[in-house]
Protein backbone atom coordinates (compact mmCIF):
# COMPACT_ATOMS: atom_id res chain seq x y z
CA UNK A 1 0.00 0.00 0.00
CA UNK A 2 1.30 3.68 -0.93
CA UNK A 3 1.68 5.97 1.84
CA UNK A 4 3.76 8.59 3.05
CA UNK A 5 6.40 6.39 4.84
CA UNK A 6 6.52 9.41 7.88
CA UNK A 7 2.57 8.65 8.18
CA UNK A 8 2.89 5.02 8.33
CA UNK A 9 3.39 4.31 12.33
CA UNK A 10 0.51 6.70 13.28
CA UNK A 11 -2.27 4.39 12.10
CA UNK A 12 -5.55 5.23 12.96
CA UNK A 13 -7.92 2.42 11.59
CA UNK A 14 -6.90 -0.66 9.86
CA UNK A 15 -9.27 -3.26 8.31
CA UNK A 16 -7.07 -7.01 7.81
CA UNK A 17 -8.47 -9.31 5.54
CA UNK A 18 -11.94 -8.13 6.79
CA UNK A 19 -15.24 -9.19 5.38
CA UNK A 20 -19.29 -8.55 6.11
CA UNK A 21 -21.79 -11.52 4.39
CA UNK A 22 -25.47 -10.80 4.85
CA UNK A 23 -27.67 -13.17 4.04
CA UNK A 24 -25.23 -15.67 3.00
CA UNK A 25 -23.63 -13.08 0.08
CA UNK A 26 -20.44 -11.33 0.89
CA UNK A 27 -20.72 -7.78 0.29
CA UNK A 28 -17.33 -7.01 0.21
CA UNK A 29 -14.32 -9.49 1.27
CA UNK A 30 -10.48 -9.65 2.14
CA UNK A 31 -10.14 -5.91 2.31
CA UNK A 32 -6.69 -4.76 3.42
CA UNK A 33 -6.80 -1.41 4.35
CA UNK A 34 -4.70 1.05 6.86
CA UNK A 35 -5.14 4.95 7.07
CA UNK A 36 -2.72 6.93 8.97
CA UNK A 37 -2.57 10.20 10.68
CA UNK A 38 -2.43 12.94 7.60
CA UNK A 39 -3.32 10.56 4.69
CA UNK A 40 -6.58 10.97 2.50
CA UNK A 41 -7.62 7.47 0.97
CA UNK A 42 -10.30 7.56 -1.64
CA UNK A 43 -12.78 4.28 -2.27
CA UNK A 44 -14.17 4.12 -5.81
CA UNK A 45 -15.96 1.53 -7.21
CA UNK A 46 -19.24 0.58 -8.95
CA UNK A 47 -23.07 0.32 -7.63
CA UNK A 48 -22.90 -2.22 -4.62
CA UNK A 49 -19.09 -2.87 -4.66
CA UNK A 50 -18.91 -2.23 -0.82
CA UNK A 51 -17.95 1.17 -0.70
CA UNK A 52 -20.20 2.36 1.98
CA UNK A 53 -19.54 -1.09 3.69
CA UNK A 54 -16.05 -1.03 3.69
CA UNK A 55 -16.29 2.57 5.51
CA UNK A 56 -19.09 1.54 7.82
CA UNK A 57 -16.30 -1.21 8.85
CA UNK A 58 -13.62 1.27 9.47
CA UNK A 59 -16.00 3.35 11.56
CA UNK A 60 -17.44 0.48 13.54
CA UNK A 61 -20.91 0.94 12.38
CA UNK A 62 -20.48 -2.66 11.13
CA UNK A 63 -18.37 -5.90 12.98
CA UNK A 64 -16.58 -7.65 10.38
CA UNK A 65 -17.97 -11.60 9.91
CA UNK A 66 -14.12 -12.15 8.94
CA UNK A 67 -11.19 -10.81 9.27
CA UNK A 68 -10.28 -7.89 11.99
CA UNK A 69 -11.15 -3.63 12.13
CA UNK A 70 -8.65 -2.03 14.47
CA UNK A 71 -8.88 1.40 15.44
CA UNK A 72 -6.86 4.19 17.63
CA UNK A 73 -8.06 4.45 21.32
CA UNK A 74 -9.96 7.35 21.78
CA UNK A 75 -10.22 7.78 18.14
CA UNK A 76 -12.80 10.79 17.44
CA UNK A 77 -14.48 10.05 14.40
CA UNK A 78 -16.42 12.77 11.90
CA UNK A 79 -18.44 11.03 9.28
CA UNK A 80 -20.84 12.11 6.99
CA UNK A 81 -23.45 9.09 5.97
CA UNK A 82 -24.41 8.91 2.37
CA UNK A 83 -28.14 9.06 3.14
CA UNK A 84 -29.97 10.54 5.62
CA UNK A 85 -33.80 10.83 5.62
CA UNK A 86 -34.99 13.32 8.73
CA UNK A 87 -38.69 13.10 9.28
CA UNK A 88 -40.54 16.31 8.47
CA UNK A 89 -42.27 16.27 11.93
CA UNK A 90 -38.21 16.84 13.74
CA UNK A 91 -38.13 20.93 13.87
CA UNK A 92 -33.95 20.98 13.23
CA UNK A 93 -32.22 24.24 12.08
CA UNK A 94 -28.53 24.10 10.79
CA UNK A 95 -27.80 25.31 14.14
CA UNK A 96 -29.47 22.39 15.92
CA UNK A 97 -27.81 19.87 13.56
CA UNK A 98 -24.31 21.05 14.58
CA UNK A 99 -24.98 20.34 17.74
CA UNK A 100 -26.17 16.62 17.20
CA UNK A 101 -23.60 14.62 18.77
CA UNK A 102 -21.87 16.32 21.46
CA UNK A 103 -21.75 20.47 22.15
CA UNK A 104 -19.80 22.65 20.34
CA UNK A 105 -18.00 25.86 21.07
CA UNK A 106 -19.33 28.68 19.49
CA UNK A 107 -16.26 30.04 17.54
CA UNK A 108 -16.03 26.20 16.03
CA UNK A 109 -19.72 26.47 15.19
CA UNK A 110 -19.20 29.29 13.40
CA UNK A 111 -15.79 28.76 11.39
CA UNK A 112 -17.31 25.27 10.48
CA UNK A 113 -19.90 26.67 8.96
CA UNK A 114 -18.02 30.13 7.20
CA UNK A 115 -15.70 27.60 5.47
CA UNK A 116 -18.52 25.16 3.93
CA UNK A 117 -19.75 28.41 2.53
CA UNK A 118 -23.13 28.42 4.82
CA UNK A 119 -23.04 30.73 7.65
CA UNK A 120 -26.14 32.61 6.57
CA UNK A 121 -28.16 29.02 6.73
CA UNK A 122 -27.78 28.94 10.31
CA UNK A 123 -30.63 29.12 11.42
CA UNK A 124 -32.57 27.48 8.74
CA UNK A 125 -34.69 23.88 8.58
CA UNK A 126 -32.39 21.54 7.17
CA UNK A 127 -35.59 20.46 5.70
CA UNK A 128 -35.71 23.50 3.49
CA UNK A 129 -32.03 23.40 2.33
CA UNK A 130 -31.72 22.24 -1.21
CA UNK A 131 -29.56 18.91 -1.79
CA UNK A 132 -25.91 20.55 -1.94
CA UNK A 133 -26.76 23.15 0.98
CA UNK A 134 -27.75 20.18 3.17
CA UNK A 135 -24.40 18.11 2.27
CA UNK A 136 -22.39 21.24 3.44
CA UNK A 137 -24.19 21.39 6.62
CA UNK A 138 -23.57 18.21 7.30
CA UNK A 139 -19.54 18.25 5.93
CA UNK A 140 -19.43 21.22 8.35
CA UNK A 141 -20.89 19.41 11.40
CA UNK A 142 -18.46 16.52 10.65
CA UNK A 143 -15.02 18.82 10.80
CA UNK A 144 -16.38 21.76 13.35
CA UNK A 145 -15.76 18.41 15.78
CA UNK A 146 -12.43 18.22 15.00
CA UNK A 147 -12.11 14.36 14.03
CA UNK A 148 -9.16 12.20 13.97
CA UNK A 149 -10.55 10.99 11.57
CA UNK A 150 -13.19 12.34 8.87
CA UNK A 151 -15.32 9.64 6.42
CA UNK A 152 -17.07 11.16 4.04
CA UNK A 153 -19.42 8.85 2.25
CA UNK A 154 -19.84 10.96 -1.19
CA UNK A 155 -19.78 14.35 0.56
CA UNK A 156 -20.57 16.19 -2.44
CA UNK A 157 -23.60 14.93 -4.13
CA UNK A 158 -25.72 17.14 -5.50
CA UNK A 159 -23.22 20.39 -4.63
CA UNK A 160 -22.33 21.90 -7.92
CA UNK A 161 -19.16 21.82 -9.69
CA UNK A 162 -17.79 25.27 -8.94
CA UNK A 163 -18.71 24.29 -5.05
CA UNK A 164 -17.44 21.02 -5.06
CA UNK A 165 -14.21 21.94 -5.87
CA UNK A 166 -13.92 24.43 -3.54
CA UNK A 167 -15.20 22.00 -0.97
CA UNK A 168 -12.50 19.63 -2.07
CA UNK A 169 -10.52 21.81 -1.80
CA UNK A 170 -11.65 22.84 2.30
CA UNK A 171 -11.49 18.84 2.59
CA UNK A 172 -7.92 19.26 1.72
CA UNK A 173 -7.16 22.34 3.64
CA UNK A 174 -8.38 20.43 6.79
CA UNK A 175 -6.11 17.74 6.17
CA UNK A 176 -3.14 19.94 5.74
CA UNK A 177 -4.30 21.89 9.03
CA UNK A 178 -5.28 19.39 11.58
CA UNK A 179 -3.54 16.62 9.94
CA UNK A 180 -6.43 14.07 10.21
CA UNK A 181 -6.91 11.29 8.12
CA UNK A 182 -9.59 11.50 5.64
CA UNK A 183 -11.66 7.97 4.11
CA UNK A 184 -13.34 9.42 1.37
CA UNK A 185 -16.06 7.37 -0.90
CA UNK A 186 -16.52 8.54 -4.55
CA UNK A 187 -18.82 6.47 -7.56
CA UNK A 188 -18.11 9.50 -8.86
CA UNK A 189 -14.79 8.52 -11.25
CA UNK A 190 -14.30 11.55 -12.42
CA UNK A 191 -13.59 13.29 -9.59
CA UNK A 192 -11.54 12.04 -7.20
CA UNK A 193 -9.92 14.56 -4.93
CA UNK A 194 -6.61 15.89 -6.03
CA UNK A 195 -4.87 15.42 -3.10
CA UNK A 196 -5.88 11.38 -2.24
CA UNK A 197 -2.44 9.79 -1.42
CA UNK A 198 -4.05 6.07 -2.40
CA UNK A 199 -7.14 5.50 -3.91
CA UNK A 200 -8.77 2.05 -3.44
CA UNK A 201 -10.92 0.08 -6.30
CA UNK A 202 -13.34 -1.84 -4.65
CA UNK A 203 -16.22 -4.35 -6.16
CA UNK A 204 -16.60 -6.39 -3.63
CA UNK A 205 -13.21 -6.82 -2.84
CA UNK A 206 -10.19 -4.67 -3.90
CA UNK A 207 -9.41 -4.70 -7.06
CA UNK A 208 -6.31 -2.64 -7.47
CA UNK A 209 -5.01 0.65 -5.12
CA UNK A 210 -2.15 2.92 -5.43
CA UNK A 211 -1.77 6.59 -6.05
CA UNK A 212 -4.44 8.11 -8.67
CA UNK A 213 -1.85 7.47 -11.18
CA UNK A 214 -1.25 3.98 -10.93
CA UNK A 215 -4.81 2.95 -10.52
CA UNK A 216 -6.10 4.94 -13.44
CA UNK A 217 -3.55 3.42 -15.64
CA UNK A 218 -4.14 -0.33 -13.99
CA UNK A 219 -6.06 -2.86 -15.79
CA UNK A 220 -8.08 -3.81 -13.27
CA UNK A 221 -9.35 -0.61 -13.52
CA UNK A 222 -10.22 -0.53 -16.55
CA UNK A 223 -11.63 -3.62 -16.51
CA UNK A 224 -13.80 -2.45 -13.78
CA UNK A 225 -14.64 0.97 -14.90
CA UNK A 226 -14.00 1.07 -19.43
CA UNK A 227 -11.16 2.33 -21.16
CA UNK A 228 -10.13 5.13 -20.49
CA UNK A 229 -11.18 6.52 -24.12
CA UNK A 230 -14.72 5.89 -22.93
CA UNK A 231 -13.85 9.46 -21.36
CA UNK A 232 -13.20 7.95 -17.62
CA UNK A 233 -10.08 9.66 -15.81
CA UNK A 234 -9.46 10.54 -12.47
CA UNK A 235 -7.91 13.94 -13.37
CA UNK A 236 -9.52 16.13 -15.73
CA UNK A 237 -8.42 19.07 -13.19
CA UNK A 238 -5.50 21.43 -14.00
CA UNK A 239 -4.37 22.81 -11.20
CA UNK A 240 -2.58 26.47 -12.85
CA UNK A 241 -2.09 28.11 -9.73
CA UNK A 242 -1.55 27.58 -5.80
CA UNK A 243 -2.49 29.92 -3.16
CA UNK A 244 0.31 30.38 -0.91
CA UNK A 245 0.13 30.59 2.82
CA UNK A 246 0.44 34.03 2.75
CA UNK A 247 -2.70 34.87 0.74
CA UNK A 248 -0.92 35.74 -2.48
CA UNK A 249 -1.40 33.42 -5.72
CA UNK A 250 1.54 31.47 -7.38
CA UNK A 251 0.52 30.92 -11.00
CA UNK A 252 1.88 28.01 -13.51
CA UNK A 253 3.81 30.27 -15.31
CA UNK A 254 5.81 30.91 -12.37
CA UNK A 255 4.71 34.50 -11.34
CA UNK A 256 3.20 35.50 -7.82
CA UNK A 257 0.23 38.08 -7.86
CA UNK A 258 -2.11 38.76 -4.95
CA UNK A 259 -5.41 38.03 -5.90
CA UNK A 260 -6.55 35.69 -9.10
CA UNK A 261 -8.87 36.51 -11.36
CA UNK A 262 -10.20 34.28 -14.17
CA UNK A 263 -9.07 36.88 -16.68
CA UNK A 264 -5.74 38.28 -15.42
CA UNK A 265 -3.70 36.30 -17.82
CA UNK A 266 -2.44 33.79 -15.45
CA UNK A 267 -4.60 31.58 -16.32
CA UNK A 268 -5.33 28.13 -18.50
CA UNK A 269 -9.09 27.36 -17.53
CA UNK A 270 -9.91 25.27 -14.31
CA UNK A 271 -11.14 26.55 -10.90
CA UNK A 272 -8.44 25.63 -8.49
CA UNK A 273 -8.26 23.67 -5.72
CA UNK A 274 -6.78 25.62 -2.53
CA UNK A 275 -3.29 24.68 -1.65
CA UNK A 276 -3.80 20.56 -2.16
CA UNK A 277 -1.12 19.92 -4.68
CA UNK A 278 0.97 17.69 -3.59
CA UNK A 279 2.33 16.26 -7.03
CA UNK A 280 -0.33 15.01 -8.76
CA UNK A 281 1.22 15.58 -12.01
CA UNK A 282 -1.86 15.02 -14.73
CA UNK A 283 -1.33 11.79 -17.07
CA UNK A 284 -0.91 12.22 -20.75
CA UNK A 285 -3.83 11.45 -22.50
CA UNK A 286 -5.71 12.95 -19.28
CA UNK A 287 -5.05 15.83 -19.53
CA UNK A 288 -8.00 17.37 -22.08
CA UNK A 289 -10.00 14.53 -21.27
CA UNK A 290 -13.12 16.89 -21.31
CA UNK A 291 -15.39 14.25 -22.96
CA UNK A 292 -17.34 14.56 -19.24
CA UNK A 293 -20.57 15.29 -19.78
CA UNK A 294 -20.48 17.45 -16.35
CA UNK A 295 -18.16 19.55 -17.97
CA UNK A 296 -21.02 20.91 -20.36
CA UNK A 297 -22.85 22.33 -17.59
CA UNK A 298 -19.66 23.98 -15.91
CA UNK A 299 -19.51 26.27 -18.32
CA UNK A 300 -16.37 28.91 -19.09
CA UNK A 301 -14.52 27.58 -16.31
CA UNK A 302 -13.34 24.94 -18.06
CA UNK A 303 -12.39 26.54 -21.63
CA UNK A 304 -8.59 26.48 -21.93
CA UNK A 305 -6.88 29.01 -22.73
CA UNK B 1 -59.20 18.50 47.25
CA UNK B 2 -57.89 14.74 46.30
CA UNK B 3 -61.25 13.90 47.70
CA UNK B 4 -62.85 15.35 44.84
CA UNK B 5 -62.94 12.21 41.66
CA UNK B 6 -62.81 15.03 39.30
CA UNK B 7 -59.45 16.49 40.78
CA UNK B 8 -57.89 13.04 41.25
CA UNK B 9 -58.56 12.93 37.49
CA UNK B 10 -57.27 16.10 36.49
CA UNK B 11 -53.95 15.12 38.41
CA UNK B 12 -53.94 11.81 36.94
CA UNK B 13 -54.25 13.06 33.17
CA UNK B 14 -52.25 16.48 33.81
CA UNK B 15 -49.20 13.94 34.93
CA UNK B 16 -49.64 11.75 31.96
CA UNK B 17 -49.82 13.98 29.48
CA UNK B 18 -46.27 15.49 31.16
CA UNK B 19 -44.68 12.54 30.42
CA UNK B 20 -46.38 11.50 26.59
CA UNK B 21 -45.26 14.76 25.77
CA UNK B 22 -41.45 14.36 24.79
CA UNK B 23 -42.11 10.47 24.12
CA UNK B 24 -44.50 11.34 21.84
CA UNK B 25 -42.22 13.55 20.39
CA UNK B 26 -40.11 10.60 20.07
CA UNK B 27 -42.57 8.48 18.37
CA UNK B 28 -43.57 10.88 15.87
CA UNK B 29 -39.71 11.40 14.51
CA UNK B 30 -38.58 8.10 14.30
CA UNK B 31 -42.09 7.07 12.73
CA UNK B 32 -42.75 4.68 15.03
CA UNK B 33 -46.71 5.64 15.87
CA UNK B 34 -47.58 1.82 14.77
CA UNK B 35 -45.74 0.52 17.03
CA UNK B 36 -46.63 2.36 20.07
CA UNK B 37 -50.13 0.91 18.81
CA UNK B 38 -48.61 -2.34 18.65
CA UNK B 39 -47.24 -2.16 22.31
CA UNK B 40 -50.51 -0.53 23.61
CA UNK B 41 -52.69 -3.24 21.91
CA UNK B 42 -50.58 -5.99 23.94
CA UNK B 43 -51.39 -4.56 27.31
CA UNK B 44 -54.67 -6.34 26.90
CA UNK B 45 -52.67 -9.38 26.54
CA UNK B 46 -51.27 -8.36 29.47
CA UNK B 47 -54.20 -7.71 31.78
CA UNK B 48 -55.33 -11.04 30.60
CA UNK B 49 -52.36 -13.09 31.85
CA UNK B 50 -52.15 -11.08 35.28
CA UNK B 51 -55.92 -12.42 35.91
CA UNK B 52 -54.61 -15.84 35.01
CA UNK B 53 -51.31 -16.48 37.05
CA UNK B 54 -52.83 -13.46 39.72
CA UNK B 55 -50.03 -11.52 39.37
CA UNK B 56 -49.51 -7.12 39.23
CA UNK B 57 -51.13 -5.71 36.89
CA UNK B 58 -48.58 -3.17 35.88
CA UNK B 59 -45.83 -6.07 36.00
CA UNK B 60 -47.70 -7.84 33.94
CA UNK B 61 -48.52 -5.54 31.24
CA UNK B 62 -45.33 -4.21 31.26
CA UNK B 63 -43.42 -7.42 30.92
CA UNK B 64 -45.44 -8.23 27.86
CA UNK B 65 -45.11 -4.77 26.06
CA UNK B 66 -41.60 -5.23 26.39
CA UNK B 67 -41.34 -9.07 25.06
CA UNK B 68 -43.45 -7.65 21.83
CA UNK B 69 -40.89 -5.05 21.24
CA UNK B 70 -38.36 -7.27 21.36
CA UNK B 71 -40.09 -10.10 19.59
CA UNK B 72 -40.52 -7.37 16.60
CA UNK B 73 -37.26 -6.21 16.98
CA UNK B 74 -36.11 -9.81 16.68
CA UNK B 75 -38.18 -10.57 13.35
CA UNK B 76 -37.63 -7.16 11.62
CA UNK B 77 -34.13 -8.29 12.35
CA UNK B 78 -34.85 -11.36 10.13
CA UNK B 79 -35.99 -9.54 7.26
CA UNK B 80 -39.03 -11.94 6.79
CA UNK B 81 -41.97 -9.62 6.34
CA UNK B 82 -42.35 -5.47 5.99
CA UNK B 83 -42.09 -3.79 8.85
CA UNK B 84 -45.77 -2.94 8.82
CA UNK B 85 -46.95 -6.03 8.19
CA UNK B 86 -45.37 -7.53 11.77
CA UNK B 87 -46.72 -4.58 13.12
CA UNK B 88 -50.33 -5.24 12.02
CA UNK B 89 -50.26 -9.30 13.10
CA UNK B 90 -48.41 -8.53 16.23
CA UNK B 91 -50.91 -5.65 17.33
CA UNK B 92 -53.92 -7.36 16.79
CA UNK B 93 -53.05 -10.94 17.67
CA UNK B 94 -52.05 -9.74 20.74
CA UNK B 95 -55.32 -8.24 21.33
CA UNK B 96 -57.26 -10.73 19.98
CA UNK B 97 -55.68 -13.72 22.21
CA UNK B 98 -56.18 -11.48 25.42
CA UNK B 99 -59.57 -10.72 24.29
CA UNK B 100 -59.99 -14.74 24.13
CA UNK B 101 -58.34 -15.85 27.28
CA UNK B 102 -60.33 -13.15 29.34
CA UNK B 103 -63.77 -14.54 28.12
CA UNK B 104 -61.97 -18.44 28.72
CA UNK B 105 -61.61 -17.40 32.17
CA UNK B 106 -65.57 -17.53 33.53
CA UNK B 107 -64.51 -16.90 37.53
CA UNK B 108 -63.56 -13.47 36.81
CA UNK B 109 -65.46 -10.61 35.63
CA UNK B 110 -63.74 -7.84 34.31
CA UNK B 111 -64.64 -4.32 33.00
CA UNK B 112 -63.70 -4.52 29.41
CA UNK B 113 -64.43 -1.19 28.33
CA UNK B 114 -62.20 -0.26 31.28
CA UNK B 115 -59.80 -1.08 30.05
CA UNK B 116 -60.21 -0.28 26.60
CA UNK B 117 -61.10 3.06 26.80
CA UNK B 118 -60.26 3.85 30.19
CA UNK B 119 -61.86 5.28 33.55
CA UNK B 120 -59.54 8.52 34.66
CA UNK B 121 -62.68 9.00 36.81
CA UNK B 122 -61.97 6.08 39.06
CA UNK B 123 -58.14 6.45 39.55
CA UNK B 124 -57.14 6.59 43.12
CA UNK B 125 -54.58 8.37 45.02
CA UNK B 126 -51.93 5.44 44.86
CA UNK B 127 -52.63 5.53 41.04
CA UNK B 128 -51.76 9.37 40.93
CA UNK B 129 -48.68 9.06 42.88
CA UNK B 130 -47.86 6.18 40.39
CA UNK B 131 -48.08 8.51 37.58
CA UNK B 132 -46.18 11.37 38.91
CA UNK B 133 -43.34 8.98 40.33
CA UNK B 134 -43.21 7.14 37.50
CA UNK B 135 -43.46 10.29 34.46
CA UNK B 136 -40.72 11.82 36.34
CA UNK B 137 -39.00 8.89 36.20
CA UNK B 138 -39.35 8.75 32.49
CA UNK B 139 -38.97 12.17 31.44
CA UNK B 140 -35.83 11.79 33.38
CA UNK B 141 -34.35 8.73 31.46
CA UNK B 142 -35.49 11.20 28.36
CA UNK B 143 -33.47 13.69 29.49
CA UNK B 144 -30.40 11.90 30.39
CA UNK B 145 -30.87 9.77 26.75
CA UNK B 146 -31.49 12.78 24.82
CA UNK B 147 -28.69 13.83 22.61
CA UNK B 148 -28.33 9.78 21.96
CA UNK B 149 -31.93 9.35 20.81
CA UNK B 150 -32.04 12.79 18.78
CA UNK B 151 -28.62 11.98 17.13
CA UNK B 152 -29.73 8.43 16.43
CA UNK B 153 -33.64 9.31 15.56
CA UNK B 154 -31.28 11.73 12.18
CA UNK B 155 -29.35 8.40 12.01
CA UNK B 156 -28.72 5.58 13.43
CA UNK B 157 -25.21 4.87 11.60
CA UNK B 158 -23.67 8.70 12.92
CA UNK B 159 -24.60 8.30 16.44
CA UNK B 160 -23.03 4.99 16.32
CA UNK B 161 -19.98 5.80 14.35
CA UNK B 162 -19.71 9.29 16.78
CA UNK B 163 -19.78 6.76 19.76
CA UNK B 164 -22.94 8.09 21.07
CA UNK B 165 -24.45 4.15 21.52
CA UNK B 166 -27.89 4.53 19.69
CA UNK B 167 -28.54 1.02 20.09
CA UNK B 168 -28.73 1.27 23.85
CA UNK B 169 -30.47 4.67 23.85
CA UNK B 170 -33.24 2.42 21.39
CA UNK B 171 -33.38 -0.27 24.00
CA UNK B 172 -34.26 2.50 26.82
CA UNK B 173 -36.81 4.05 24.56
CA UNK B 174 -38.82 0.63 24.31
CA UNK B 175 -38.99 0.29 27.74
CA UNK B 176 -40.03 3.61 29.04
CA UNK B 177 -42.27 2.91 26.46
CA UNK B 178 -43.51 0.16 27.94
CA UNK B 179 -43.84 1.75 31.43
CA UNK B 180 -45.77 4.29 29.98
CA UNK B 181 -48.32 2.30 28.62
CA UNK B 182 -48.53 0.28 31.57
CA UNK B 183 -48.93 3.50 33.47
CA UNK B 184 -51.32 5.10 30.64
CA UNK B 185 -53.79 2.24 30.29
CA UNK B 186 -55.94 3.07 33.75
CA UNK B 187 -56.08 6.63 31.59
CA UNK B 188 -57.46 6.27 28.78
CA UNK B 189 -57.20 3.06 27.89
CA UNK B 190 -55.55 0.45 25.60
CA UNK B 191 -56.93 1.71 22.14
CA UNK B 192 -56.41 5.34 23.04
CA UNK B 193 -52.96 5.63 24.38
CA UNK B 194 -51.11 6.37 20.86
CA UNK B 195 -53.12 9.26 20.66
CA UNK B 196 -51.80 10.75 23.83
CA UNK B 197 -48.66 10.36 22.22
CA UNK B 198 -48.85 11.50 18.75
CA UNK B 199 -51.75 14.31 18.72
CA UNK B 200 -49.80 16.38 21.24
CA UNK B 201 -46.70 16.24 19.23
CA UNK B 202 -48.40 16.66 16.09
CA UNK B 203 -49.83 19.60 17.46
CA UNK B 204 -46.75 21.12 18.93
CA UNK B 205 -44.32 21.00 15.23
CA UNK B 206 -45.85 23.60 13.78
CA UNK B 207 -44.79 26.10 16.76
CA UNK B 208 -41.44 24.56 17.35
CA UNK B 209 -38.53 25.70 16.20
CA UNK B 210 -36.14 22.49 17.99
CA UNK B 211 -36.51 19.04 18.88
CA UNK B 212 -36.19 20.66 22.46
CA UNK B 213 -39.06 23.16 22.24
CA UNK B 214 -41.21 20.91 20.59
CA UNK B 215 -41.14 18.31 23.23
CA UNK B 216 -42.22 20.70 26.22
CA UNK B 217 -45.06 22.37 23.69
CA UNK B 218 -45.73 18.93 23.36
CA UNK B 219 -46.53 18.04 26.72
CA UNK B 220 -47.96 21.76 27.69
CA UNK B 221 -50.72 21.24 24.79
CA UNK B 222 -51.22 17.45 25.98
CA UNK B 223 -51.41 18.77 29.62
CA UNK B 224 -54.63 21.10 28.01
CA UNK B 225 -56.21 18.29 26.04
CA UNK B 226 -56.59 16.64 29.38
CA UNK B 227 -58.42 19.92 30.55
CA UNK B 228 -60.63 20.34 28.20
CA UNK B 229 -61.32 16.88 27.37
CA UNK B 230 -62.00 16.58 31.30
CA UNK B 231 -64.54 19.26 31.61
CA UNK B 232 -65.84 18.45 28.18
CA UNK B 233 -66.91 14.96 29.41
CA UNK B 234 -68.63 16.14 32.77
CA UNK B 235 -70.31 18.83 30.72
CA UNK B 236 -71.19 16.77 28.50
CA UNK B 237 -71.67 13.45 30.21
CA UNK B 238 -68.79 12.04 27.96
CA UNK B 239 -66.62 9.19 28.42
CA UNK B 240 -63.91 11.00 29.66
CA UNK B 241 -61.16 9.21 27.87
CA UNK B 242 -62.65 9.67 24.48
CA UNK B 243 -63.00 12.88 25.30
CA UNK B 244 -59.83 13.70 25.77
CA UNK B 245 -58.90 12.48 22.56
CA UNK B 246 -61.47 14.69 20.78
CA UNK B 247 -59.97 17.72 22.70
CA UNK B 248 -56.39 16.71 21.40
CA UNK B 249 -57.85 16.28 18.40
CA UNK B 250 -59.48 19.80 18.34
CA UNK B 251 -56.01 21.66 18.91
CA UNK B 252 -54.33 19.49 16.42
CA UNK B 253 -57.43 21.36 14.04
CA UNK B 254 -57.25 24.38 15.24
CA UNK B 255 -52.63 24.41 14.86
CA UNK B 256 -53.59 23.99 11.27
CA UNK B 257 -55.70 27.26 10.95
CA UNK B 258 -53.69 29.32 8.95
CA UNK B 259 -53.82 32.93 10.53
CA UNK B 260 -53.58 31.11 13.79
CA UNK B 261 -50.57 28.97 12.91
CA UNK B 262 -48.87 32.36 11.64
CA UNK B 263 -49.47 34.35 14.42
CA UNK B 264 -48.25 31.61 17.15
CA UNK B 265 -45.57 31.18 14.48
CA UNK B 266 -44.28 34.16 14.86
CA UNK B 267 -44.34 34.38 18.15
CA UNK B 268 -42.75 30.79 18.90
CA UNK B 269 -39.43 31.92 16.81
CA UNK B 270 -38.94 35.91 17.56
CA UNK B 271 -35.64 35.62 15.89
CA UNK B 272 -37.15 34.55 12.77
CA UNK B 273 -35.52 33.00 9.74
CA UNK B 274 -33.69 34.37 7.56
CA UNK B 275 -34.78 32.38 4.08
Amino acid sequence: MLMPSSARQQSLVSLANAGIRRQGRWLVRGVDLTLSRGEIVTLIGPNGAGKSTTAKLAIGVLRPDEGSVQRADGLAIGYVPQKLSIDWTMPLSVERLMHLTGRLAETDLAAALEAVGIPHLRKAEVQHLSGGEFQRALLARAIARKPDLLVLDEPVQGVDFAGETALYGLIGEIRNRTGCGILMISHDLHMVMAGTDTVVCLNGHVCCRGTPAAVSQSDDYRKLFGAPGAGLALYTHRHDHTHLPDGRVLHRDGSVTDHCHPDDGHHHGHPHAHGIHDGHDHHPGHDHAHHDPRDAGAGEAHRHA
Amino acid sequence: MLDDFFVRALLAGIGLALTTGPLGCLVVWRRMAYFGDTMAHSALLGVALSLFFEINLLLSVFGVAVAVSLLLLFLQRRQGLSADSLLGILSHSTLAIGLVLVAFMSWVRIDLIAFLFGDILAVTTTDILLIWLGGAFVVGCLVLLWRPLVASTVSHDLAEAEGLNPGRARLFFMLLMALVIAIAMKIVGILLITALLIIPAATARRFSASPERMAVLASLLGALAVVGGLFGSLQADTPSGPSIVVAALALFIASLLPSLGKGLAQTAKPDGERR
